[in-house]
C-alpha cells in the first residue's frame, strides 16, 4: 500500500477547507513539516496547511517558486484545466455544483427526466429477461 | 398677526464683529423705514388691539361624575407604512403557497392589491387555486417566470373578496332544523367569468414553456436529503 501521490513542487491540489473551497492550486514550496506555500493563476501566492489540501493526481513540471507567468504558462502547457475536467473527480465537482445551483423548476425537470430514464431502462430490462427466459 | 413674509427678512444690520452692528439706532430706524409707517398712520406706530373675542359658550356641570378617576388612553396617530413588496416577486412569478388549504401549490403571482396582500392564481383548470389574496410572508418566491402581459388585473381589489354580509333573519324553533338547507353558498357566475378570463391567456404562456403546466399542477414537498437552508428557489 505505497503512497501515489507525493507532495512537491508542481503537484496540483484540490483546495477543501476555507475561503478558497474547491479552488485548484499548485503546490510551490515547502514551509516546514505542515504548510506549503501554494499558488494559481487567480489568487495571491500564500501558505496553506496540508491539512486544507487534497493531493490530485496532476503534477506540473515547474521550479521552487515560480514567476507567476512562469506558472501561468507551465499549467497551459500540461493543460491541467482540461485534464482536471474530463477525469472523473472533477466531473463529480462539476455536476454536484449544477446540481446545487438548480432552482425549483430545474429540480422538477430533474425528477421528470429521471422518471423517464428510468422508464426506458426498465422496458429494456423487460425484454432482455423475455428474450433468455423464452 | 401680522401677515408673514415669504422669505425671512435678511438681517439689514450686517455685524462688524459679534454683538456689535454696522449701524446705530438712529441709521436702523432710518433703514427699516418706520418713518414711513408711522407717517402711513398718521404720527404713531400702528397698533392692534386684541379682537373682541366671541362669548364662551356656557359649559354645564357633567351629569354623572364616575366613581374613580378613569385615565383616557394616549392619542395615537400613527399610521401603518404599505407594505414592502419582496424584490424577487414580479407580475408572473411563480410563487409556492406555505400554509392554509394549498400548502405546497405552485401560483401564478398576478399583482400586490392595497392592503398589502398579493393577488395569485392558479391558474384554476391547473391547479385548482382560484383567484385568491395570499399574504406575503407564507409564501416562497421562485426565480421562474411567466408572461403575464395579457392579462388584465385592473378591476380586482380588496374589495372584490370581501364576504358578502348575511341578512340576520329570526328563526323559530320548527324553522331551526330545516336552515341547513340553505347553508350551501354558489360561487356567483360573473366570478367563475372573471376566473376564465385571466386565466385564458395565463394558460397560452404557460403552455409555451415545456413541462411548465405539470410543474405548476405539481405540489412542492421536502423530500429526504433536502437542506431548505442550502434550496436555491
Amino acid at each position: 500500500m505505497p503512497f501515489k501521490r507525493y507532495v512537491e513542487i508542481g503537484r496540483v491540489a484540490l483546495v477543501n477547507y476555507g475561503k478558497d473551497h474547491g479552488k485548484l492550486v499548485v503546490i510551490v514550496d515547502v514551509v516546514d513539516q505542515n504548510r506549503a506555500l501554494v499558488d494559481a493563476p487567480d489568487m495571491v501566492r500564500s501558505q496553506m496547511n496540508f491539512k486544507r489540501l487534497t493531493l490530485t493526481d496532476i503534477k506540473i513540471d515547474i521550479n521552487k517558486v515560480p514567476k507567476k507567468k512562469t506558472l501561468i504558462d507551465a499549467m497551459e502547457k500540461a493543460d491541467v484545466k482540461n485534464k482536471w475536467e474530463n477525469s472523473s473527480w472533477g466531473r463529480k465537482l462539476i455536476v454536484q455544483k449544477r446540481r446545487a445551483s438548480l432552482d425549483d423548476f430545474g429540480r422538477f425537470k430533474l425528477m421528470l427526466a429521471k422518471i423517464k430514464k428510468a422508464g426506458i431502462v426498465r422496458q429494456e430490462l423487460a425484454k432482455l429477461k423475455k428474450e433468455t427466459s423464452a | 398677526m401680522a401677515a408673514k413674509r415669504k422669505t425671512p427678512v435678511k438681517t439689514r444690520n450686517p455685524d462688524l464683529i459679534r454683538g456689535v452692528g454696522k449701524y446705530s439706532r438712529s441709521k436702523m430706524y432710518h433703514k427699516r423705514g418706520l418713518w414711513a409707517i408711522k407717517a402711513k398712520n398718521g404720527g404713531v406706530f400702528p397698533r392692534h388691539d386684541p379682537q373682541p373675542k366671541a362669548p364662551a359658550a356656557v359649559e354645564k356641570p357633567p351629569k354623572f361624575y364616575p366613581a374613580e378617576d378613569v385615565k383616557k388612553p394616549l392619542l395615537n396617530k400613527r399610521k401603518p407604512k404599505p407594505t414592502k413588496l419582496r424584490a424577487s416577486i414580479t407580475p408572473g412569478t411563480v410563487l409556492i403557497l406555505l400554509a392554509g388549504r394549498f400548502m405546497g401549490k405552485r401560483v401564478i403571482f398576478l399583482k400586490q392589491l392595497s392592503s398589502g396582500l398579493l393577488l395569485v392564481t392558479g391558474p384554476f383548470k391547473i391547479n385548482g387555486v382560484p383567484l385568491r389574496r395570499v399574504n406575503q410572508s407564507y409564501v416562497i418566491a421562485t426565480s421562474t417566470k411567466v408572461d403575464v402581459s395579457g392579462v388584465n388585473v385592473e378591476k380586482f381589489d380588496d374589495k372584490y373578496f370581501t364576504k358578502e354580509v348575511q341578512k340576520k333573519t329570526k328563526k323559530s324553533e320548527g324553522e331551526f332544523f330545516e336552515a341547513e338547507k340553505e347553508d350551501k353558498k354558489k360561487l356567483p357566475e360573473d366570478k367563475k367569468e372573471d376566473q376564465k378570463a385571466v386565466d385564458a391567456s395565463l394558460l397560452k404562456s404557460i403552455e409555451g414553456v415545456p413541462d411548465l403546466k405539470a410543474y405548476l399542477a405539481a405540489r412542492f414537498s421536502l423530500k429526504s436529503g433536502m437542506k431548505p437552508h442550502e434550496l436555491v428557489f
